[in-house]
């Protein structure tokens, strides 16, 4: 996800979706859905994990904040969890996760869960269509463009500190220092 | 030979790191005999100046306390940085942006307008604020910029050792300043604690429950606590299981859960994400509706999850908010 450009070829944005499917029921639906030659948007990365249980809440903020406009996250059914627990911990962890991304300014509805056994293939299509639909409405996220805004205050300063420590070192005394060209807080 | 010269420098902090080294009682005296302190502004008149005509490198570590959020604080950062061979991250704010990274949920507009204008106790009429430059009998005085954002040291300067904790404890205190002493130094950018989680230390690890199910959450004033038994055993939030162990449990001790502040382990990124991670995991029930009332029971999962951690956090900062 390290190249920023993230366009159609004619030009306009697509939004990157990553996804994280379950071994057992989801991965093996968008199998089911290939063989089957469904078409759905192309803009979801698939990653296969054992289990939606080991979908760590770090993975999905850390995909945010590398550049993804929506994460989807797909497991198996109630009850139907290969490793028995692994759905509900991922359940209860999803709603949690819901709160904070809204709490840290991000919309929740970039954030899905969906239930897809292995014989959904037809789901996933839905859903996966869906989501990118969904996000295409919220429009790009670009929280790394966002870290490269916040920092530009630290690189004005520092061009400015690297300067006035250069002109003088010794002789020049603290107080005709921090002559930063901003405006005062009004 | 001349002793090894030492800075303390403090940002936005509160002052309680520099009470730590006080707290260092005698011991202090044994540290004050080895080395030369050149900075130390809450004890010791030294100027600005005074440290910008010593040869870079000069200082043997300078340890730097608080958040960095003013253009004064980065430019004494960078000045002491070029200035040390070791910078050092004293206490929770310099190492993971701590109580002041919680501000990263808000604007700079809104942080100053609640201070200057709408604060309950505030009495200001004229709505005036800190003015960066002011005219004053000729003279022209100036203020440092606060930033929009809030950072943790190495956020602006290279670090090379982090010494946790609000504030940090005297006895890791000691070990660090002995370490660097001695000149017995872990891998550059180590935390000197423990990487272990708290729980390892705890007085209550034996009353800790193998599967742990949580029923709801209660915040430590709403029922009375047994002293004896696991916070979590009791619904109540308590950030051991993710943070580093180090303290001696020092606020469990004190009858209250631990809130976080000596950081993640090595093996973390983001500590407010892994206990959420552990602690809804055990949630008992299994239904949307049974999950969502207990997880009520955390009114503000950023203020309790991310308490010291924000601005070290994967977001950094409530990231739909923009910078003027």
């Amino acid at each position: 996800m390290s190249d920023s450009t993230n366009k159609t070829p004619d030009g306009n944005w697509t939004p990157r979706i990553v996804a994280f499917f379950c071994n057992w029921c989801t991965y093996t639906a968008a199998d089911l859905a290939g063989v089957s030659r469904m078409k759905y948007a192309s803009n979801i990365r698939v990653i296969r994990l054992m289990c939606s249980g080991r979908v760590d809440p770090q993975f999905v903020v850390d995909a945010f904040a590398k550049g993804a406009d929506g994460v989807l996250i797909g497991g198996c059914h109630p009850n139907d969890c290969h490793y028995v627990e692994g759905n509900y911990k991922c359940l209860r962890r999803y709603q949690m996760l819901k709160r904070m991304i809204a709490d840290m300014g991000i919309e929740p509805d970039r954030l899905r869960l969906e239930w897809i056994s292995a014989a959904e293939g037809e789901k996933v299509r839905r859903v996966v269509n869906e989501m990118v639909e969904t996000v295409k409405q919220l429009g790009p996220l670009g929280i790394p463009a966002k870290f490269e805004q916040w920092d530009k205050e630290m690189n004005a300063l520092a061009e400015h500190v690297a300067a006035s420590q250069g002109a003088g070192a010794p002789g020049s005394s603290g107080q005709n220092k921090p002559q930063t060209a901003q405006t005062a807080h009004v | 030979m001349s002793k090894p010269k030492v800075a303390f420098y403090w940002c936005a902090s509160c002052g309680g790191c520099e009470e730590t080294v006080v707290d260092l009682a005698e011991d202090i005296l044994g540290v004050v005999e080895k080395v030369d302190i050149v900075l130390w502004p809450v004890a010791m008149d030294f100027k600005y100046k005074d440290v910008e005509a010593m040869p870079d490198k000069s200082i043997l570590a300078t340890l730097l306390n608080g958040a960095i959020r003013s253009t004064e604080q980065e430019e004494m950062a960078r000045l002491l940085r070029r200035k040390s061979q070791y910078m050092i991250a004293y206490g929770a704010c310099a190492h993971l942006g701590g109580i002041p990274g919680l501000a990263n949920q808000f604007t700079r507009e809104h942080i100053l307008k609640f201070n200057y204008e709408d604060g309950p106790s505030m009495a200001n009429d004229k709505k005036t604020r800190p003015q960066l430059v002011t005219e004053d009998n000729g003279r022209t005085p100036r203020l440092p910029a606060l930033t929009n954002v809030v950072r943790s040291l190495d956020q602006v300067v290279e670090v090379d050792y982090y010494v946790p904790g609000c504030p940090p404890t005297p006895k890791i205190t000691r070990a660090a300043v002995t370490a660097l002493l001695e000149n017995r130094l872990p891998p550059k950018g180590s935390v000197i604690a423990p990487d272990i989680a708290l729980c390892d230390e705890c007085p209550r690890k034996a009353t800790k429950p193998a599967n742990i199910s949580f029923r709801e959450f209660k915040r430590p004033h709403q029922a009375l606590m047994d002293p004896q038994k696991c916070f979590l055993a009791q619904g109540v939030v308590c950030m051991g299981p993710s943070t580093r162990s180090g303290c001696e449990a020092a606020c469990i001790s004190g009858g209250m859960p631990c809130t976080g502040c000596f950081g993640p382990t090595s093996r973390v990124r983001d500590q407010g994400l892994k206990i959420m991670s552990s602690l809804c995991s055990n949630i008992e029930p299994k239904d949307e509706q049974g999950i969502s009332a207990v997880i009520q029971g955390i009114p503000d999962p950023i203020g309790t999850f991310y308490r010291y951690g924000l601005a070290k956090s994967l977001l950094r900062r409530k990231v739909n908010l923009p910078t003027d």
